[in-house]
């Protein structure tokens, strides 16, 4: 034969254009709206909170597969994802040293340590942001939303639970501009929505989980004799739309098949409004995703999609 | 003529570069100067040779006899002295005895050539005729075509299909077959229809080869209804295709048969009305030669058992980043380590990709996208089958189902994370299989 060497693989030899950094990148991508509305509203305190996420988990990650002899994978910008989504799901005023906790938590503690990359056990950026609320609880609820010279004094879903200010209007709620406050990321559904369209477009997730869990929001809110406007309000208020887009689609803690999606979704929505309205906190995205991420493997494992040539009986 | 649309559920959109082909005529490639028919080129047990170092043959004379029911003839390809009878690499990467013939360009035909009217032939005839000239699937599954057209007493078949979609990307046989002989491809289908004694008969061909599909049109073959189907991967499986025409689906582990199918791909189908009408045994077939590491690309009808790199010598040779040669389509076609093979009934394309095409990233960890389970066109869930085939836990393996994997490859095709799916899945086949044998 000749010198040329050829390379022998199995088959297929030919690969799709979507690589795992290509999805992460897109993610990120998505999220840009909503980041640039956050840095407009809550000023340079923002931006510093979103870098000091984004290196702390890259550089966590670069240090956990150092000491652990792991191929470096900070290239495939799931680190940074990490990063930017939990500094866009911590209040304003949260202290950066708090940030890093979280995120050196979510690295090593929820990612590294399962496994890396596809392992880990629950959202890592979720899992930080609730062990923050209840570590931090004062720097990361009721006054840490609120930037030093606004005029309101609490976030929406708090002042309809405590009573107090007027709610803001549902086109403030929508846009997220003025005189709407919560987390970094979470502001302005409308934003949020864009980098949606997005994901759909670039085919990085399905519209099964974002939709179905916002829909499960409403009609609940609504069956808990909520009025269409209060229903409207509970839609576009607190991590709802940040958790149901980009944090329940989260590939690794959610479901496989359509059916199992559905039910998943269905599940976070339901949580979300049995803690908002009969829970102690005014906000529940974190902790309904957070605890269908456990029931996932559950679903997986019995709701099977049904092959081709099934034999019927 | 009646045309219809088709398609089935899930599957991918591949690049599908055809570019390189899909306008050019078949050409004819000069007889080589010597073959190696291997005695293995089908799904069953290996021909035996019936020939003698030293003895002259004929171009189609039986070289090797079926050796059992599912099994092919072997005919001579050219005419000229049996050189040796050895053992040669195949492209699979296994050893086979082959019966190397020293051409003498005579092409000295056969005596007693039993020639058929295709209108008076009786059923009989005509599966015992495709029987005697080896007429084994062209479109790489290599099953024996007289023991596919002989389902047993019980099996009522409705459909006989012609399967001209050609969804592998690159290759363009099937399409320039029909393209010039259309005429042959439907007198085929009508032999197959005689069999099963129908009086109507399918055919589908992907959206993406109009001119085909015209040149059906253009036979204004009223018995001949036409399927325009979507062009996807995998809509040439067999399986697949039913779906999309009869819109029934073959039982888990069954046959087409059983679905009350049989689907005979184009190539085949023209082979059929030859070995009828002219006596031709199958010695030649047609591929393609393509990719962006080969110089000239060509559409090919070569003698079985010439060499491939003969081929990819009369196609102008490799490129200097020749990176791969793959026998058969980029989804599921084998790479070969050496080209230096013959190249046999089942070779539909010859795949050169140069260094830039071939390049695969390095798989890294599962994401969990479940992007390979909505694309899987057989509804499995290729993500566990890879995981549980690396734990090498075969039980698991069987309870998600690894036998019913066609090995299309749209899963690692999906794959952001460049798992080798595909790979690990036949490794779940086989351990499957061992673990049910072992239990009996």
């Amino acid at each position: 034969m000749s010198e040329r060497l050829l390379t022998v693989s199995s088959s297929p030899h030919a690969r799709g254009k979507q690589t795992t950094k290509s999805i992460m990148t897109d993610v990120i991508i998505a999220l840009l709206p909503a980041t640039a509305v956050g840095f407009y509203v809550f000023g340079l305190k923002a931006v510093i909170l979103v870098v000091t996420g984004i290196a702390t988990c890259v550089l966590t990650e670069l240090c956990c597969e150092k000491i652990m002899h792991r191929d470096v994978t900070i290239g495939d910008m799931s680190a940074a994802l990490t990063g930017l989504l939990l500094a866009l799901n911590v209040p304003v005023n949260c202290p950066w040293w708090v940030l890093m906790i979280g995120c050196v938590f979510a690295i090593v503690m929820v990612k590294q340590i399962f496994g890396g990359l596809g392992c880990n056990f629950a959202n890592p950026a979720l899992a930080a942001r609730v062990l923050l609320v209840a570590s931090w609880p004062s720097h990361m609820t009721g006054k840490a939303f609120i930037p030093v010279d606004a005029v309101v004094s609490a976030t929406p879903l708090a002042i309809i639970k405590e009573g107090g200010d007027a709610i803001p209007s549902a086109l403030q709620m929508f846009l997220g501009f003025d005189g709407v406050y919560g987390c970094i990321g979470e502001i302005s559904a409308a934003a949020l929505i864009l980098g949606f369209i997005y994901l759909l477009y670039k085919k990085v997730i399905s519209w099964r989980i974002p939709v179905t869990y916002v829909a499960t929001v409403a009609v609940l809110s609504f069956c808990f004799g909520l009025s269409a406007y209060e229903v409207l309000i509970q839609v576009l208020a607190g991590g709802l739309m940040l958790g149901a887009i980009f944090m329940a689609t989260d590939y690794v803690t959610s479901p496989a098949t359509a059916k199992a999606q559905f039910i998943y979704a269905f599940g976070c929505g339901l949580m979300t409004v049995l803690i908002r309205q009969k829970g102690g906190y005014p906000e529940g995205v974190s902790f309904s995703i957070l605890f269908m991420n456990f029931v996932t493997p559950l679903l997986d494992k019995y709701l099977r999609i049904t092959k081709y040539g099934e034999v019927k009986k | 003529m009646e045309i219809k649309k088709g398609t089935f559920k899930k599957g991918i959109h591949p690049s599908y570069n055809k570019h390189y082909t899909s306008s050019l005529p078949i050409e004819i490639m000069p007889s080589p100067k010597e073959v190696a028919i291997p005695m293995s080129m089908h799904t069953g047990a290996p021909a035996t040779p019936v020939v003698e170092v030293g003895q002259y043959v004929h171009l189609g004379e039986l070289i090797g006899q079926a050796a059992g029911y599912i099994s092919a003839n072997i005919h001579a390809s050219v005419s000229g002295t049996v050189k040796a009878i050895e053992p040669r690499l195949m492209g699979n990467g296994s050893k086979v005895s082959c019966v190397v013939i020293e051409n003498d360009f005579q092409d000295a035909p056969c005596e007693n050539v039993e020639k058929y009217d295709p209108e008076t032939v009786s059923p009989e005839d005509i599966v015992k005729i495709i029987q005697n000239a080896g007429i084994v699937g062209e479109g790489g599954a290599t099953f024996p075509t007289s023991v596919k057209l002989s389902p047993g007493p019980d099996a009522k078949i409705d459909y006989v299909i012609i399967n001209g979609a050609e969804c592998e990307p690159y290759l363009t046989s099937d399409h320039a077959l029909m393209r010039e002989q259309a005429a042959k491809v439907a007198g085929g289908l009508h032999l197959a229809m005689k069999v099963f004694g129908l009086d109507k008969g399918y055919i589908g061909i992907e959206d993406n080869k109009p001119d085909a599909i015209e040149a059906f049109k253009a036979l204004n073959d009223d018995s001949i209804i036409v399927y325009e189907l979507e062009t996807k991967y995998p809509q040439g499986s067999e399986k697949h295709l039913i779906s999309a025409i009869a819109g029934r689906e073959v039982p888990s582990g069954g046959l087409p048969a059983q679905a009350g199918c049989i689907v005979i791909n184009a190539g085949t189908a023209a082979a059929i009305y030859d070995a009828v009408t002219e006596g031709k045994p199958l010695y030649e077939r047609v591929v393609t030669v393509t990719g962006s590491g080969i110089k000239q690309p060509k559409v090919l009808l070569f003698r079985i058992g010439t060499n491939v790199n003969e081929i990819i010598e009369y196609c102008g040779g490799l490129t200097d980043d020749i990176a791969k040669v793959i026998l058969g389509g980029p989804m599921m076609g084998p790479a070969v380590y050496d080209p230096n093979v013959p190249a046999g009934k089942g070779t539909s394309g010859i795949l050169c990709l140069n260094r830039a095409d071939a390049h695969i990233e390095d798989p890294s960890n599962c994401i969990r996208c479940a992007k390979c389970t909505e694309v899987c066109p057989m509804g499995l869930m290729p993500m566990y089958l890879g995981a549980f085939s690396q734990k090498r836990n075969f039980e698991k393996c069987d309870e998600y189902n690894a036998l019913d994997c066609i090995e299309c490859g749209c899963c690692a095709f999906t794959c952001p994370a460049r798992r080798p799916l595909v790979a690990e899945i036949r490794v779940a086949k086989r351990g499957v299989q061992a673990l049910r044998k072992k239990r009996g």
